[in-house]
């Protein structure tokens, strides 16, 4: 194998120690990062469907890390203006009054199979990728907004205002909207998105990512054994997050 | 007669003609875009293939990057500002940006930066220490290969 063509022998050499000898790599890498982690240059594909499993029962009430997690990750909040400021993912209360019964939970974009979001756009900006993370391809969004009015998670915002901080990896603008990207640039680089990192981080582990498609992945098998609900599984959207204790 | 009218007409438009090159050719009448490359080296393609087509490349790869998840590095934005970012500025906007400066003599109108980041964030990397893209990215380039680096003048 030449060192133009894939990686050089003395790369794969360098990977096939240190899974033997279980050396890690250097720090912050972990082996199974490279194994999930998607070549540069190759494209996404249907055979992986990115998902999320929110386990209410663990989120805590009053715990805000996903939330200002995706706010630094993603360059928002920098305009503080409350009432018009993006939302990508909002925490939501809720109490059975006839019971008492209170749980708290993230609401975001719930990645559906089959967006309203994408249906309703006039231009092809709101899209679905192959590996189902919706997006909005901002090139071509003209502001419309027919999109917020069509998702029923109230999921997507307007940018009002022009902006210059945002993070380098995620571009975003005056006059398109926008909403949860999933962190894509996170996971085409083998990542998790920020809210799920930040949730693992406070001990909570109340948000589990992973691929929907793979049977053996920890969302796969943990969906497989617990009851899961999607919200307003009525509309038969198929949402790729799903909500466990509610 | 005519003949005369004829001879002034030409001396005056080679008059004026001479005028004309003497004042091109004066410093500090036309505005040039200040050039400055702070990491000089080789660029990604032909200095000649870049000036005509760097718009086309860069639009390509945007529709690669968002719907097919294709992050290959060398006709990416964030790429182009990590070369071409001003030392002093870290931007590659601004008076003498190597990207506004050039846009502005042609009066191109860039609205790139409506929403992408014009400043190289080095520091962001760092933050999380090397990725694995760019450990496999090293491995790939196997003896520390780069080409060397040459003097690219504007």
């Amino acid at each position: 194998m030449s060192d133009n063509n894939g990686i050089s022998r003395r790369g794969f050499m360098a990977i096939s120690a240190a899974t033997l000898g279980g050396i890690a790599l250097a720090p912050g890498i972990n082996l199974i990062e490279i194994a999930a982690a998607k070549p540069d240059a190759e494209g996404v594909t249907a055979k992986v469907r990115w998902g999320m499993l929110i386990d209410t029962t663990r989120c805590q009430t009053g715990c805000t890390d996903c939330v200002s997690a995706c706010g630094k990750e993603n360059g928002l909040g920098e305009v503080k203006k409350p009432r018009t400021d993006a939302q990508w993912i909002r925490k939501i209360d809720l109490k059975d009054l006839k019971t008492g019964r209170a749980l708290s939970l993230p609401m975001m974009c719930q990645h559906c199979a089959n967006p309203p979001c994408v249906d309703v756009c006039p231009t092809g900006a709101s899209f679905k990728r192959a590996d189902g993370i919706v997006l909005v391809d901002r090139h071509i969004c003209i502001g419309c907004r027919y999109c917020m009015m069509a998702c029923p998670y109230k999921a997507r915002s307007f940018v009002h205002e022009p902006h210059t901080d945002q993070n380098p990896e995620v571009p975003r603008g005056q006059g398109c909207v926008e909403g949860c990207t999933l962190c894509v640039h996170r996971v085409d680089r083998g990542g998790k998105p920020a809210c799920v990192e930040a949730c693992a981080a406070a001990g909570h582990n109340a948000m589990l990512f992973g691929d929907l498609n793979d049977p053996a992945s920890d969302i796969s098998k943990r969906i497989k054994e617990v009851a899961t609900t999607q919200v307003r599984a009525d509309l038969r959207l198929d949402t790729g997050v799903r909500y466990q204790g509610i | 007669m005519s003949h005369r009218i004829l001879r002034t007409l030409g001396l005056a438009v080679l008059a004026g003609l001479t005028f004309a090159a003497a004042n091109a050719a004066e410093p500090g009448r036309t505005p040039l875009p200040a050039i400055a490359i702070e990491k000089p080296g080789q660029c990604v393609e032909p200095k000649d293939v870049m000036r005509r087509d760097h718009m086309k490349l860069l639009k390509h790869q945007r529709d690669k990057t968002m719907h097919e998840g294709i992050r290959t590095k060398p006709h990416s934005l964030n790429e182009c500002i990590s070369c071409h970012a001003s030392r002093k500025t870290g931007s590659v906007t601004g008076d003498s940006g190597f990207c506004q400066s050039c846009h502005d003599y042609a009066a191109v109108k860039l609205d790139c930066w409506d929403c992408h980041q014009p400043k190289a964030k080095p520091a962001m990397q760092s933050q999380a220490g090397p990725s694995t893209r760019d450990l496999l990215d090293a491995m790939q380039r196997g003896r520390g290969g780069q080409e060397p680096a040459k003097e690219a003048k504007p």
